[in-house]
């Protein structure tokens, strides 16, 4: 029986695991997390159910559908995966330790399997503004984890902004976690919004559910008569201790703030979010070719550039909880050895447009960096600023990434650059006139933290 | 007179400055970024102590001496964290004590200072199980890529040139003598050119029609997360001394702890010859985990973030090449030190720039020939 390795148990790693499991695979699948879902159907732990998690949800019938055939494939939660060595010519083999993550005693496994597939999600991306770091801003990610897995929320006036659709689930879970939402600001303009959503209507009727989602987040805006801004965004958080103000600026096509546009508003928390980053350092350390933005490429069956090594979801490109789930079951099937069907070749295809008009319409602008003072935090484990970033790229007209790392200290940190990296990059990218070695932040060959006496304990026995 | 320098790692840079000082117009090539090589994939270490008396030491002694001077020499520039910090080496078996003790003595006869010590005056957290230390002194450290960057900085100051991003494919002959490189931003015509391309010497030296016997020896360093500073020192074991001398091509590891400026701990490294072949293991991750905890039991708690490596430049008789080759006239190396390229680059530019430019050598050059005895075997291979 071919064994499938699923590193992952959001929606693409849950898809994959059913999948292989129909296609007769003997399935394992590990997360990090405490429970299976990713983070689209993070939820309040099992101890402690909420009646309706449907209300905070979108699709938790789905979820719930996945999880009953489940039965028969091995789950193991709390797993970090450390370390995939690669073999070019074969899956990796997985490091991986079980157990509480401060625990002293983890429990060492090593996976050689028939085939891997990889479903690691995505990090958020948060640009750096002045005031950043001041307590009181969080990532919308860690605003939405709050109000899904321990119904709080961050705080009492809440501003949302940044990019992308993500925005408009996190107003949905403040406003229903008792918070006042005082306005939504997305950079993106019209003129991209329009291109991107209005052309092509019927394109969008296959991914109607995704679409039916966003308008009903919409529609929970207009019910509390919220703002929701385009082409607008958050330039300085302002605050002894923590949030008082935020100036909101008005955003060329290029996101740099327009002069004379800019405005206080009180509030004491600030959510914001600029997209996700594929979660790509397993991949990457297993061998697979990446893209520009950093994503795993794959075939039409998922497929990486590694014999035997798939990847699904987040990782190959953003696309959100539809994409992962259709690319999951094609991952699953296609590792299971079976061969994947037109009608399941074709809903990827559906939803890349959709994950397509997404990036269109939302992506990242290089105007950004018209926000950011001298003295503004970019890499914040090493507090080195951007006026720092620009000294040291001057003094000594290195133009590698692997150098400037050295010698800024930016990314050297505890998150080794999952935060910061891609922003580092930007900037010194544009100070250096070309960075000769770019893309190297999405290089993390250890995955997770291990002490020195997990590493020193590890005997050599594979699964 | 014009001199191109292949490679911007530690040695091309340090070559760079010295021939800029002496009023040579230097270009300085890398395919890649200025310190993007080995020099900024490995520890800064500025060391005698792993060193017998010899050759290699003499070079050491010289080079400790010239980066004593260079410390503070560019300005305005990030701090290159040089630190006389001393080292401390322990040995946890009788065999090792007994080993210990005589190679200090033997490098005691070449003027490095090293006392048998009772370790725990020097790092009180070290294991209570060790049988002998010796500490030296005079051993100290540089952060090896922003040395790397100060240095370049420097021969850019006294007029050189750094083209990054071109890389040197092919060489231009004037009769027999090498007139220059062809390279990707087109023909570069120098009267000398320095190869010190680090571990892809060999293969710059085969581009331009020479066999040069320099190879890859892979090392893999561990990095812990920040902490309150328990180690002072660099504190190695005494296989340590063992592995660099070695030409096992299997794993060795020995253990070499210190904390560096920002508060992370270094633990290196290992020695393996498998190729350019980058990848992390686990086994090997496990093992310098393993040696490292017996130096320090405290480790064992300690949370590893990154694990990274390089590929140190290695000849078989593990002595740097330096000087000129007889074999093509024109042509020039400053390449091969293995796991001693930081310190030594210091005492390499010298020797090279007082050859190249006729002047008398402070230390002797022949030892560092491409044409000693103990290479002539390898040298035969055709390109
Ligand atoms: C913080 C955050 C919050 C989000 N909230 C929403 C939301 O509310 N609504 C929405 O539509 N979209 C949300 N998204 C977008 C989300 O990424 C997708 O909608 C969807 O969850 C993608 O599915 P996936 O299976 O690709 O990845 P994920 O759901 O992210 O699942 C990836 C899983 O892989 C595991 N993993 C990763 N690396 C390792 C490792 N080394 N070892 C072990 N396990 C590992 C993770 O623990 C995670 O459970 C959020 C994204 C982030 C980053
Ligand atoms: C794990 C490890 C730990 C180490 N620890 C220490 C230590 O503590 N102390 C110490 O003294 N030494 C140490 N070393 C050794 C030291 O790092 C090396 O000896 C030294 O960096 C070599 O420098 P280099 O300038 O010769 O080579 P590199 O720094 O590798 O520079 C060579 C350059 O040549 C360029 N190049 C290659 N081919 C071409 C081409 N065709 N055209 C143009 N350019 C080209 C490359 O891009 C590269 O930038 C360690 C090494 C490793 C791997």
């Amino acid at each position: 029986m071919t064994e499938v390795l699923i590193i992952g148990a959001g929606p693409a790693g849950l898809a994959a695991a059913t999948a292989a499991r129909r296609s007769g695979a003997r399935v394992v699948v590990l997360d990090a997390a405490e429970d299976v879902g990713g983070q689209y159907w993070r939820h309040l732990p099992a101890q402690r159910p909420a009646a309706r998690e449907q209300v905070l949800h979108h699709g938790w019938s789905r979820f719930t559908a996945l999880r009953r055939e489940l039965t028969g494939v091995e789950i193991v939660t709390g797993a970090q995966v450390w370390l995939a060595e690669r073999h070019d010519d074969r899956p990796p083999t997985v490091h991986v330790l079980v157990g509480p993550a401060d625990g002293r005693d983890r429990e060492q496994r090593t996976f050689e399997p028939d085939a891997l597939v990889l479903a690691t999600g995505a990090y958020e991306r948060t640009l750096p503004f002045p005031g950043w770091d001041l307590p009181g801003v969080f990532t919308a990610g860690a605003a939405q984890a709050l109000a899904k897995a321990e119904r709080v929320a961050v705080g009492r006036r809440v501003l949302v902004a940044g990019a992308g659709p993500f925005l408009l689930p996190v107003a949905s879970s403040l406003i229903r976690t008792g918070a006042r939402v005082v306005r939504v600001l997305e950079a993106g303009g019209w003129g991209r919004l329009g291109r991107a959503w209005t052309a092509r209507p019927t394109e969008l009727l296959g991914a109607s559910h995704k679409a039916g989602e966003l308008a009903g987040y919409v529609r929970d805006l207009a019910r509390h008569r919220i703002p929701y801004r385009v082409a607008t965004g958050v330039i300085a958080v302002h605050g002894r201790d923590r949030v008082e103000e935020v100036t909101v600026a008005r955003l060329d096509a290029q996101w740099a703030p327009v002069p004379g546009t800019s405005q206080r508003v009180a509030v004491d928390a600030v959510c914001v979010s600029h997209g996700f980053l594929p979660r790509a350092e397993l991949a990457v350390a297993a061998g697979c070719v990446t893209g520009p933005e950093g994503a795993v490429a794959v075939d039409g069956d998922c497929r990486t550039s590694v014999p035997g090594v798939f990847a699904a979801g987040e990782i190959t490109g953003i696309g959100g909880a539809d994409l992962a789930l259709a690319e999951g079951t094609l991952a699953g099937t296609a590792a299971a050895g079976a061969a994947p069907t037109q009608a399941q070749r074709r809903a990827v295809l559906t939803h890349q447009r959709f994950a397509a008009r997404l990036s269109d319409g939302h992506g990242i602008r290089p105007g950004w960096t018209g926000w950011v003072a001298d003295d503004t935090l970019i890499c914040r484990c090493e507090e080195v600023t951007a006026g720092e970033l620009r000294d040291i790229a001057t003094a000594t007209g290195s133009r590698g990434l692997r150098s400037l790392k050295l010698s800024t200290r930016a990314g050297l940190g505890v998150c080794q650059g999952r935060v910061c990296g891609r922003s580092v990059e930007e900037l010194l990218d544009r100070t250096t006139g070309g960075l000769l070695d770019p893309g190297r932040t999405a290089a993390r060959p250890l995955a997770g933290l291990v002490r020195l006496g997990e590493l020193a304990r590890m005997q050599g026995d594979t699964e | 007179m014009r001199v191109i320098v292949v490679g911007a790692g530690i040695v091309g840079a340090a070559v760079a400055r010295e021939l800029a000082g002496a009023g040579v117009a230097v270009t300085v090539l890398d395919r890649a970024a200025s310190a993007g090589g080995t020099s900024a994939a490995g520890e800064g270490n500025l060391l005698v102590s792993d060193k017998g008396p010899g050759d290699e030491l003499v070079l050491a002694q010289r080079s400790l001496t010239l980066w004593e001077a260079m410390k503070d020499e560019v300005k305005g520039f990030p701090s290159i964290e040089y630190e006389a910090k001393g080292g401390l080496v322990v040995a946890t078996t009788e065999a090792g004590a007994a080993g210990l003790r005589s190679f200090a003595s033997r490098q005691r006869g070449a003027g490095v200072i090293a006392e048998e010590v009772d370790p725990h005056e020097l790092e009180p957290e070290l294991t209570r199980d060790y049988t002998a230390a010796v500490h030296y002194p005079q051993d100290a450290q540089v952060q090896p890529a922003i040395a790397t960057e100060a240095l370049l900085a420097e021969a850019r100051r006294r007029g050189a040139v750094v083209r990054q991003g071109v890389e040197v494919l092919s060489s231009l002959l004037s009769g027999d003598r090498l007139a220059g490189v062809r390279t990707t931003a087109g023909d570069l015509h120098a009267d000398h050119v320095v190869v010190a391309a680090g571990p892809w010497s060999g293969e710059v030296a085969a581009r331009l029609g020479v066999a040069l016997p320099v190879r890859p020896r892979r090392g893999t360093i561990l990095v812990t997360t920040r902490m309150p500073q328990r180690i002072r020192h660099k504190v190695y074991d005494a296989d340590y001394v063992g592995a660099v001398g070695s030409s096992d091509a299997a794993l060795q590891t020995s253990s070499v702890v210190e904390s560096t400026a920002s508060g992370t701990v270094l633990i290196g490294s290992s020695r393996e010859r498998r190729g350019f072949d980058g990848r992390i293991e686990a086994r090997v991750l496990s093992a310098l985990a393993a040696k490292a905890m017996v130096l320090f039991p405290f480790l064992a708690d300690v949370a590893v973030m990154r694990a990274y490596g390089g590929f140190r430049p290695y000849v078989p008789d593990h002595l740097p090449v330096i000087g000129a080759d007889p074999r093509l006239p024109g042509l020039w190396h400053a390449t091969g030190h293995e796991g001693a390229g930081i310190v030594l680059s210091a005492a390499t530019a010298e020797l090279l720039a007082d050859l190249l430019l006729g002047r008398e050598t402070k230390v002797a050059a022949s030892p560092f020939s491409v044409e000693r005895p103990t290479l002539a075997s390898h040298l035969l291979s055709s390109v």
